[in-house]
């Protein structure tokens, strides 16, 4: 075997930083739209849908204390789930520009939520053959609930697409509006070259066929134009967010911000 | 000083087949099939569970229901495992317990219904109005019923209707 790597201790902590760096994208994925939906509690345009956004935030969350605790034990500097998720200003943040995206309206909320879902469901099934048998078993808990997710939001772009003049007008500016930033879940960095050698994680450009197929059959059904190939943001991935990041934030770590290690 | 033995291992699954479910107190924990195991290492019990929901806020009641019912009946050493593989499924819940939750109002979950992510397949049952089978009214039993939300009340939780009685009926999600 030939190696590049002078220091010998340097590659497994390179492989290290970007497992690290890999979970804490899985995590803050999960995070930032949990808490983008989150916000819709108490203002959805009908109860039932209220519930459900709560619902889907619970979930994401959830899966997303799973990734950021798997990402504190790897890093093994004694940090928590919770340290990550809250200590940490935008640039450290790696979460997709998708996921950012202000609700704007019911449409948009649930045109993001769909495009996030489908990308979700590729990933898990892969990852359920994950190298590392952490990965694998958090890939497959989640997966069955975030089946469940894009049952939801594809039956609901799915009405709202081939519903009411409004609400596929809504639809269509929501397409138009999100397809641009869904073009980042699907490239390929260093960090996930390293974790691709290593077993861990499909290449992100493995997934985009599988999720195109869901999406394009989903858009049919729901009469609207699919976008085609067209210029897509990048920089979430890598810490380089939107504006809209460090609003959340402000909002989801006000708390640890007033009061620094506040527990109860 | 005498050794006293350890509780039996059949015993310390009936004491945890007594603690409810902190969200649907009509079933134990037992039924739910979350208790994935019991078993003595040296001086020490350690149960296993595997959670139901990922971000369900019941989870960590759950764990302190069980250390509860453990030390009452005297166990001094515990240990509470989390097992996320294979994930927990609706399919795993007991018919004792899927009786409990239908006197209580809760249809409960139909095996092998769990949504499964391969949607190609499912857009003409989804468009046909929402991958609807047929959930009986646990009131009268009618499985004229339609979902008016997959979500609900608690993460367990999907919101139908009985068009028969009229009754709305939560219906146990299935993952």
């Amino acid at each position: 075997m030939t190696t590049r790597t002078q220091d010998p201790a340097a590659e497994p902590s390179a492989h290290r930083d970007a497992f690290v760096d890999w979970l804490q994208r899985m995590g803050d994925n999960c995070l930032i739209l949990g808490h983008r939906a989150s916000e819709w509690c108490g203002h959805s345009p009908a109860l039932e849908e209220d519930i459900a956004l709560a619902n889907q935030a619970l979930d994401l969350i959830g899966q997303c204390q799973f990734w950021l605790g798997l990402a504190a034990e790897v890093e093994g500097k004694g940090r928590t789930a919770d340290q990550i998720a809250y200590l940490r200003d935008a640039g450290a943040f790696r979460n997709a520009l998708l996921v950012e995206r202000p609700n704007v309206d019911f449409g948009q909320t649930l045109m993001r939520q769909f495009l996030f879902d489908a990308w979700h469901m590729e990933i898990l099934r892969k990852l359920k053959s994950s190298s590392d048998p952490r990965v694998a078993e958090i890939a497959a808990k989640a997966e069955k609930e975030v089946a469940y997710h894009l049952e939801r939001s594809a039956d609901l772009v799915i009405r709202l697409g081939d519903g009411s003049a409004e609400s596929r007008a809504r639809m269509e500016k929501a397409l138009k509006a999100l397809f641009p930033y869904t073009g980042e879940l699907f490239t390929d960095d260093a960090v996930d070259q390293a974790m691709a050698a290593a077993g861990i994680a499909p290449l992100p450009s493995s997934l985009k066929a599988g999720w195109d197929s869901t999406v394009s059959a989903v858009l049919e059904e729901a009469t609207l134009a699919h976008p085609g190939e067209v210029w897509q943001h990048k920089g979430g991935k890598r810490g380089v967010h939107s504006e809209h990041l460090g609003y959340i934030l402000a909002e989801m770590q006000f708390l640890q911000r007033a009061y620094p290690g506040a527990v109860w | 000083m005498e050794k006293t033995p350890h509780p039996e291992i059949p015993e310390i699954w009936r004491w945890l087949s007594e603690v409810p479910d902190p969200e649907i107190p009509v079933i134990s924990l037992t039924d739910l099939g979350i208790i994935r195991g019991v078993e003595w290492r040296e001086d020490t019990l350690v149960v296993t569970v595997t959670p139901t929901y990922s971000g369900c806020p019941a989870t960590t009641i759950i764990n302190l229901d069980i250390e509860k019912a453990l030390r009452d009946r005297g166990i001094e050493k515990l240990r509470l495992e989390r097992r996320l593989s294979p994930p927990w499924t609706t399919d795993w819940l007991t018919e004792e317990g899927r009786e409990k939750l239908r006197a209580y109002g809760v249809a409960p979950p139909i095996d092998g219904t769990a949504a499964d992510g391969r949607l190609a397949g499912r857009i003409s049952r989804l468009t046909a109005g929402g991958a609807n089978f047929a959930v009986a009214c646990p009131r009268c039993g009618s499985t004229n019923t339609g979902k008016v939300s997959q979500f609900g009340s608690t993460p367990c939780k999907a919101s139908y209707r009985c068009k028969d009685c009229l009754e709305p009926f939560d219906y146990f999600k299935c993952i």
